[in-house]
């Protein structure tokens, strides 16, 4: 692995090829930790996999399938979708819904053909029209349905949602540097153990310029490619 | 008292340990540091939410 390589970083005193970064960057929108093992890096893909999606499929039942849809209807303006959608292919059934649901929909009443089936039993699609607040309508039934669980659900979501921004990030530029105040607390123990020998950063340096390119002695086993 | 029951902070596991794994995950390459961190960010977390818990607690008993 070339230190000349501008994919090429070095982090932890490990060099990690990110290889093409924006088709790293969008297998992992796609599917969380895809774009890691497509790197190569199968311990983080593994860890963003389960978690994301552990946390996804978690608030989506716990909202009973329905805290995951596609609106920007009055009165029902889905918010939470933009950030839902982070988490990729998951969410993408939303927007079909979405669509087949406005097609359905009267503009000028504001009401959905009472005779419209949504595809797939329902799933992701919005509620019937029209969503009006404080009235006895689909998306009261469902808060009605399943309580608290409608809420946390859709939070789980979002966060989910929000939690693989992160690793897109992470994907396409590598890890995000530790904040100031953890390089204090790590610049003080180093210090206090009088220790002259600097390492490199151990977050977000470049490639290393050494003469002979080799990486750093990793202190676990690596799972860079 | 709380007015949810104390089943709800259940929720609160798996959000965490989410959390706090892709926190540590998307800061480090090694995996003992990623580990470390998470524990970190997860003690962080929990600390704070156990303080802004234990005030509001205390409010709500005083009014």
């Amino acid at each position: 692995m070339s230190a000349d390589n501008p994919n090429v970083i070095a982090v932890d005193g490990q060099y990690v090829d990110l290889h093409n970064r924006p088709l790293a960057a969008f297998l992992a929108w796609l599917i969380p930790g895809a774009g890691h093992f497509y790197q190569g890096r199968t311990t983080k893909g593994s860890i963003f996999f389960v978690c994301i999606l552990s946390a996804w499929i978690l608030g989506f039942a716990l909202g009973g399938g329905h805290v995951v849809y596609a609106s920007w209807q009055p009165g029902d303006k889905r918010w939470h979708y933009f950030l839902q959608a982070g988490v990729g292919a998951a969410a993408l059934p939303a927007l079909i819904q979405g669509q087949r649901m406005k097609e359905n929909t009267n503009p000028m009443s504001g009401e959905t053909n009472p005779s419209y089936q949504p595809l797939w039993g329902g799933f992701m699609a919005p509620p019937f029209r029209p969503v009006i607040e404080s009235e006895a309508d689909e998306v009261s039934a469902w808060y009605a349905r399943h309580g608290a669980g409608y809420e946390m659900g859709t939070w789980y979501t979002v966060i989910a949602g929000l939690l693989n921004i992160l690793v897109i990030y992470d994907a396409y530029g590598g890890p995000l540097s530790v904040p100031i105040s953890g390089r204090k607390k790590e610049d003080e123990e180093d210090d206090s153990s009088d220790s002259k020998t600097k390492e490199p950063e151990a977050n977000h340096a470049g490639p290393e310029t050494t003469d002979d390119n080799s990486p750093t002695p990793r202190e676990t086993p690596s799972e860079s490619s | 008292m709380l007015s949810i029951a104390p089943s709800y902070m259940f929720y609160y596991v798996p959000l965490i340990i989410a959390i706090a794994m892709v926190f540590g995950a998307t800061r480090h390459e090694n995996t003992s540091l990623v580990l470390n961190h998470a524990w970190q960010t997860g003690r962080w977390i929990t600390s704070f939410m156990a303080i802004i818990f234990a005030v509001l607690f205390v409010l709500n008993w005083m009014i």
